[in-house]
């Protein structure tokens, strides 16, 4: 049975294809986090990064997770959720 | 008797039949079937026949191709795509063709039938006359619906939602916010369509508006939402008529999800129906392990929320909740004629299906080990139920006794009637005017001569209703309390027929 076609059980009011989030319309006053997934010079540029905004007087917490292979653990996930507004993640080298 | 192989020169009728060097025939088959193995040497002699004469015969088998080797026009039909285009029923059936279109059929083997078709006399000589066929594979469980989903055209009008081909479904159901948190059974098209097969009603029609944002309703939908709920086809009848029942204007539906109390819909349901479908009526009644009673009190609260969009934090302010948001839902126990049922009492028939809805906040027991006359069990009962909200509380509460099955036989030996037990709390339920709590529970719904006279004796269910109903298990002097809030004119239980 194929089971990855599904009848919508709702109203039908909200779009199929679901939307990202909507990006704050500003970062002011908000707790930024800056994810290094520990690829190859992702610090150097999430430093920056960190300066810049720091310098404009936000609030940046750091995050590093073991190894760029290795999903995130559910805790770090957890505690990045809990400790900020908005998350910067360094993706690629 | 003579061997298949020796009919040689069988007699072929053309009069009023039609010319066999133009027809094609179709033969569908499955190895796992006595008859159709009986019928494969009649096959080979109809092919043998009419191959000469420009004539064919295909051989659709639907289990082992092997079944149909040796044969010129062999086709694989595992998909079943030929027998649910040929709406095949029983196996064999033989199709007589003409111009592409189907003229006639025969099901199962009956010689008289088959030399009809193929108007070759003397088929299958040596055979018995007649033999049942067997079941197609397009008949078993859950074919019939994939098979219209692959082949047809199901009707259904609802949305397709594509989850990724790796992603889980039932994650999928959660992330698009279809769920009260509990997983979901994911909707598939087959798994509706055989929901719908438990009703008679088209999937369009409209059932009403969905508070609290107003919207249709339809068969559909409902049907959607008792796949993720759990329910089985059967449940439909109930189902619809407790969604119609929650859209009932007594029932005060918006009211009743939006407020600030814990209140959810609570369904009961009587006469034979909840016994055909399997509800449970006694031990543990209001709790776990009941599949038509989960389902179907779960289907009502999905479809409130994913047709009507009422959920918690948004249109739903309720400060507790609880528990029986999941699911609330059971049946009146009938089986002690001493006691008219809740149904019977409002003037229905006996044999009628009914389904109540009424608002509850969950369960209060109320423990008696002692009383064995039905006053003292009544003065039990009292002060419980007066202490609902508050004991000064009498605007704008309501509730239902379910009395259990050892209490009853208490009013049973009395020979008490359930409107002498209502009657009589009535009478113990009177609570002088000082003792109310002002506010909009109290004093505000009083008259002015009402709050004059301190010894002035006010119903606990000054504006609400109050019933007495059976339910629970056997053993126990237990009864329960299903209170909210509720009043006439504002929420109020409504009952409806199933149909």
């Amino acid at each position: 049975m194929p089971d990855n076609i599904l009848l919508d059980p709702t109203a039908e009011t909200a779009p199929a294809i679901q939307s990202r989030l909507a990006r704050p319309p500003s970062i002011s006053g908000k707790t930024i986090g800056l994810f290094d997934i520990a690829k190859m010079r992702g610090d150097e540029f999430l430093d920056r990064l960190g300066e810049l905004l720091t310098a404009r007087g936000h609030m940046v917490k750091r995050y590093r997770k073991k190894h760029f292979t290795h999903l995130a653990p559910v805790e770090l996930k957890q505690q990045i959720k809990s400790e900020c507004d908005l998350v910067i993640e360094g993706l690629a080298d | 008797m003579r061997a298949m192989t020796q009919v040689a020169v069988p007699h072929i009728e053309t009069s009023g039949k039609p010319a066999l060097s133009a027809a094609t025939f179709l033969a569908i088959v499955k190895q796992d079937c006595p008859t159709c193995v009986f019928v494969m040497p009649v096959l080979r002699q109809i092919e043998e026949l009419i191959a000469p004469l420009g004539g064919t015969l295909e051989v659709h088998v639907q289990d082992d191709m092997g079944f149909a080797a040796g044969f010129s026009h062999a086709r694989d039909d595992t998909a079943l795509a030929t027998s649910y285009r040929y709406n095949i029923e029983a196996l064999p059936t033989l199709i007589r063709l003409k111009d592409g279109q189907e003229e006639a059929r025969a099901v199962g083997w009956r010689r008289s039938e088959w030399e009809a078709i193929t108007g070759i006399s003397e088929l299958g000589e040596g055979l018995p006359a007649y033999r049942p066929g067997c079941g197609s594979k397009t008949t078993e469980p859950g074919m019939p619906a994939r098979l219209k989903v692959k082949y047809g055209n199901t009707g259904l009008a609802s949305r397709r939602i594509e989850v990724p081909a790796l992603a889980d479904p039932v994650e999928a159901c959660y992330e698009r916010g279809w769920t009260d948190g509990l997983p979901v059974v994911p909707p598939t098209e087959e798994r509706v369509l055989e929901m719908l097969d438990g009703t008679t009603r088209s999937p369009r029609e409209v059932i009403g508006m969905m508070p609290p944002n107003l919207v249709p309703c339809t068969v559909e939908k409902v049907a959607i939402n008792a796949v993720m709920a759990g329910c089985r086809p059967e449940y439909m009848p109930v189902v619809l008529t407790a969604v119609e029942a929650a859209l009932m204007p007594a029932f005060g539906l918006h009211g009743v999800l939006a407020t600030t109390n814990a209140c959810t819909p609570v369904i009961m349901v009587n006469g034979p129906i909840a016994r055909t479908i399997g509800m449970n009526a006694k031990g543990n009644v209001f709790g776990q392990g009941n599949r038509a009673n989960a389902a179907i009190g779960r289907t009502l609260q999905l479809v409130v929320r994913n047709v009507g969009g009422g959920r918690p934090g948004e249109i739903d302010r309720s400060v507790f909740g609880s528990p029986a948001k999941y699911s609330f839902c059971f049946a009146e126990d009938e089986d002690d004629p001493r006691w008219d049922s809740y149904a019977v009492s409002l003037g229905y028939s006996p044999k009628a299906s009914t389904v109540t809805i009424f608002p509850g906040d969950g369960i209060t027991q109320t423990i008696d080990h002692v009383s064995r006359r039905p006053e003292d069990l009544c003065r039990s009962y009292a002060g419980c139920i007066r202490a609902i909200y508050n004991t000064g509380h009498v605007i704008g509460v309501q509730a239902f006794l379910a009395v259990g099955r050892e209490h009853a036989i208490v009013f049973y030996e009395a020979g008490w009637s359930k409107e002498q037990v209502k009657q009589e709390l009535d009478g113990l339920l009177k609570i002088p005017v000082r003792e109310l709590v002002p506010g909009r529970a109290g004093l505000s719904g009083l008259t002015a001569e009402e709050k004059a006279d301190p010894d002035h004796l006010i119903p606990k269910f000054k504006n609400g209703t109050f019933n007495v109903i059976r339910a629970g298990g056997n053993a126990g002097k237990y009864s329960a309390i299903i209170s909210s809030i509720g009043g006439r004119g504002s929420i109020e239980p409504a009952t409806r027929e199933i149909r």
